[in-house]
C-alpha cells in the first residue's frame, strides 16, 4: 500500500512539473526557441502574485487572475521587442539572450526582494487532504495535477480546434508560407509567448503556495521542465504531462528508498528514458 | 492593377532581377515564361513581399507596395500558389484550405464549398494530412488555399511542375472557372504551349531581364525561341 501511495504522490507531483514545462513546450513547439529564463519567469511571476496578495489582500487564486493579463502583456512584449529580433536560422543568439535575461531577472529580483525565501499563504488549503478510499492525497497536489490536465487539455483544444491554433501550427511548419496566407509570424510568436506567460502564472501560483521560493530557484525549475518536455517528446503537450509524471514518480519512489535520493532519482529516470528513447516517448512525426 | 517599375532583386551579392517592367490589368491572365534560373520565382517572391524592395518598384492600384511585408501584401488581395506547393504538413487538407481565407476573406465566389466543387476529390480527402496526397491533388489544395481569400490577383508558380500530363490537364481545366470569378492570374510556366493557350499576354524572362513582351495571340515560335535562348531574332 505504501508503494501505491508513493506512486500516486509522484504522479500528482508530476502535475507541478508539467505546469512548469507546458509554457516551455508551447514556445518550443511553435518557434523552436528554448527559453533559458523560463524558470526565472516562473519565480518572478510568483513574486508578482505575492505582491498582489499582500497589497490587495486577495486570495492567491484571484491574485493570479489579476496577474495573468499583465504577464500575458509582458510575454507579448518580450517576444515582440526582444526575442523576435534574434530568432533566425542560427539558434545561438536567442539562447544567449534568454540566458542573459535569466541572469538579469535573478539579480533584479535579488535587489527588489532580497534573498529571503517567501511563500504565498494559501490558508487551510495548505494542509487539507482528501480520502480517495485506497489512498489519501493532499488537496493542493490534487488541485495542481487537475490544473495541469486542464491546461494541457485546453492548449490542445486551442491548437487543434481554433483558427489561432491553426495559425500556430502553420507558422511552426513554415513561417514564409504562413506569411503568404496573410499571417504575420512575428505577431503569432508574440501571442504564443504571451500565452506561455499565462501558463507560467498558473505554474507560479502553485510553486509559491506549495513551497518556499527565493530569487535563485528558477534554474532548478527550468531543469525539471526541460526533463519533462524532453521525456515527453519535443512539441507533444500530453507527452509533457507524462514526462512530468515520470519524473515525479521517480522522485517519490527514490525518496521512499532513501530520502537523499529524491532529486537524483528524477534525473536518473530522465537519463534512462533518453537512452532508451532519444527522441522522447511521443516524438513528432515531422521536424 | 499591378505594375512593377524597374524592379530589381538580389540574393546577397548576386543580382537576380535587373529592372523588370511589367503590368497586370484587372481580370487579365498573364504568362511568365523563361528557362530555369531566369528569375521567375524571384519576381513572384518580390511581388508578394517575401523579398522586400524599394516601395515604388511595385504599385498595386497605384499604391507603392514594394516594401510591404508578405502578410500585408496578401491582405491587399494578392494570393500566391508557391513553387513546390508548400502545403502545411501539420494541417489537414481542409485546414490547409481554411487557413488561406482565415486572415483575409474577401467577398466573392470562393468558399470551401466552391473549392470542393472545383476539385471534388479534395472533399473526399478533406481529413487527410495535406502532404499525404498525390502531387496533383496537393497542387489543387495549394490553388484552393490561395483562392479561399477571394484574391483579386492570383500568382501561380509552376503549377504543372513534376505532374503527369493528364493531371496537368485537370488542373488547367479549373482556370476558366477561376478567371470567371474575376481574379487576374499570373502564371509562371515552363510549359510554353500550355501557358500560351490560356494567357492574354506573355512576358519572357532571361537572366533577370524581360526579353519579350507580347500578346499571346500575336506571338511567334521564332520570337519565343529568340527570347528564351537569347539568340538574335
Ligand atoms: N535563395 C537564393 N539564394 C541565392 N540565389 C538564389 C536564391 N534563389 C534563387 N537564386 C538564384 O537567382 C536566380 C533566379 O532564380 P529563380 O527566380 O528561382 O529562377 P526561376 O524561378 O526562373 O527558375 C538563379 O540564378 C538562382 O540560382
Ligand atoms: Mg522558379
Amino acid at each position: 500500500m505504501i508503494w501505491l501511495d508513493t506512486v500516486v504522490q509522484g504522479v500528482l507531483l508530476g502535475g507541478l512539473y508539467a505546469l512548469f514545462a507546458a509554457g516551455l513546450s508551447l514556445v518550443f513547439g511553435i518557434m523552436r526557441l528554448v527559453n533559458l529564463a523560463h524558470g526565472d519567469l516562473i519565480v518572478a511571476s510568483a513574486f508578482l502574485i505575492l505582491i498582489v496578495v499582500e497589497t490587495l489582500g486577495l486570495n492567491p487564486f484571484l491574485a493570479a487572475l489579476v496577474a495573468a493579463p499583465a504577464l500575458f502583456a509582458l510575454g507579448w512584449a518580450l517576444q515582440r521587442f526582444v526575442l523576435n529580433r534574434v530568432l533566425g536560422k542560427d539558434i545561438l543568439p536567442p539562447l544567449l539572450v534568454t540566458f542573459g535575461l535569466s541572469v538579469a531577472l535573478q539579480n533584479g529580483m535579488l535587489e527588489l526582494f532580497s534573498a529571503d525565501s517567501q511563500r504565498i499563504a494559501a490558508g487551510p488549503l495548505e494542509s487539507a487532504s482528501i480520502d480517495l478510499g485506497i489512498v489519501t492525497v493532499g488537496t493542493m497536489p490534487l488541485l495542481t495535477f487537475a490544473s495541469a490536465v486542464l491546461v494541457i487539455f485546453l492548449l490542445n483544444r486551442l491548437f487543434y480546434s481554433t483558427a489561432l491554433g491553426r495559425a500556430f501550427r502553420a507558422t511552426s511548419d513554415d513561417a514564409v508560407t504562413a506569411s503568404l496566407m496573410g499571417i504575420n509570424p512575428k505577431s503569432v510568436f508574440a501571442i504564443a509567448t504571451g500565452l506561455a506567460m499565462v501558463i507560467v502564472t498558473i505554474a507560479a501560483l502553485y510553486l509559491g503556495m506549495r513551497a518556499n521560493f527565493d530569487p535563485s530557484v528558477g534554474p532548478a525549475r527550468l531543469i525539471y521542465a526541460f526533463e519533462a518536455v524532453i521525456i515527453g517528446g519535443l512539441g507533444s503537450l500530453w507527452g509533457t504531462l507524462i514526462g512530468g509524471a515520470i519524473i515525479g514518480v521517480a522522485q517519490t519512489v527514490g525518496a521512499q528508498l532513501n530520502p537523499e535520493w529524491q532529486i537524483l532519482a528524477g534525473h536518473l529516470a530522465f537519463l534512462v528514458v533518453l537512452i532508451l528513447r532519444p527522441r522522447g516517448l511521443f516524438p513528432r512525426a515531422v521536424d | 492593377m499591378l505594375e512593377t517599375r524597374g524592379l530589381t532583386a538580389s540574393y546577397g551579392q548576386f543580382k537576380a532581377l535587373f529592372g523588370i517592367d511589367m503590368t497586370v490589368a484587372a481580370g487579365e491572365c498573364v504568362a511568365i515564361i523563361g528557362a530555369n534560373g531566369a528569375g521567375k520565382t524571384t519576381l513572384l517572391r518580390s511581388i508578394t513581399g517575401v523579398l522586400r524592395n524599394g516601395p515604388e518598384m511595385i504599385l498595386h492600384r497605384g499604391d507603392p507596395i514594394g516594401a510591404l511585408s508578405a502578410d500585408r501584401v496578401m491582405q491587399r488581395g494578392i494570393a500566391m500558389v508557391p513553387e513546390g506547393r508548400r502545403l502545411f504538413p501539420s494541417l489537414s487538407v481542409e485546414e490547409n484550405l481554411l487557413i488561406g481565407g482565415q486572415v483575409r476573406r474577401g467577398s466573392g465566389h470562393w468558399s470551401l464549398d466552391e473549392i470542393y466543387r472545383l476539385f471534388p476529390i479534395l472533399r473526399e480527402r478533406r481529413h487527410s494530412p495535406g502532404t499525404a496526397l498525390s502531387g496533383g491533388q496537393q497542387q489543387m489544395v495549394a490553388i484552393g488555399r490561395a483562392l479561399m481569400s477571394n484574391p483579386e490577383l492570383l500568382l501561380c508558380d509552376e503549377i504543372s511542375l513534376g505532374l503527369a500530363p493528364v493531371v496537368i490537364r485537370d488542373i488547367y481545366a479549373a482556370l476558366p472557372t477561376i478567371r470567371a470569378s474575376g481574379a487576374a492570374v499570373v502564371l509562371v510556366e515552363q510549359d510554353i504551349s500550355r501557358a500560351l493557350s490560356v494567357a492574354d499576354r506573355v512576358y519572357c524572362l532571361m537572366e533577370g531581364r524581360v526579353t519579350l513582351s507580347a500578346r499571346a495571340s500575336e506571338i511567334t515560335r521564332e520570337a519565343i525561341h529568340a527570347a528564351y535562348f537569347g539568340e538574335a531574332a
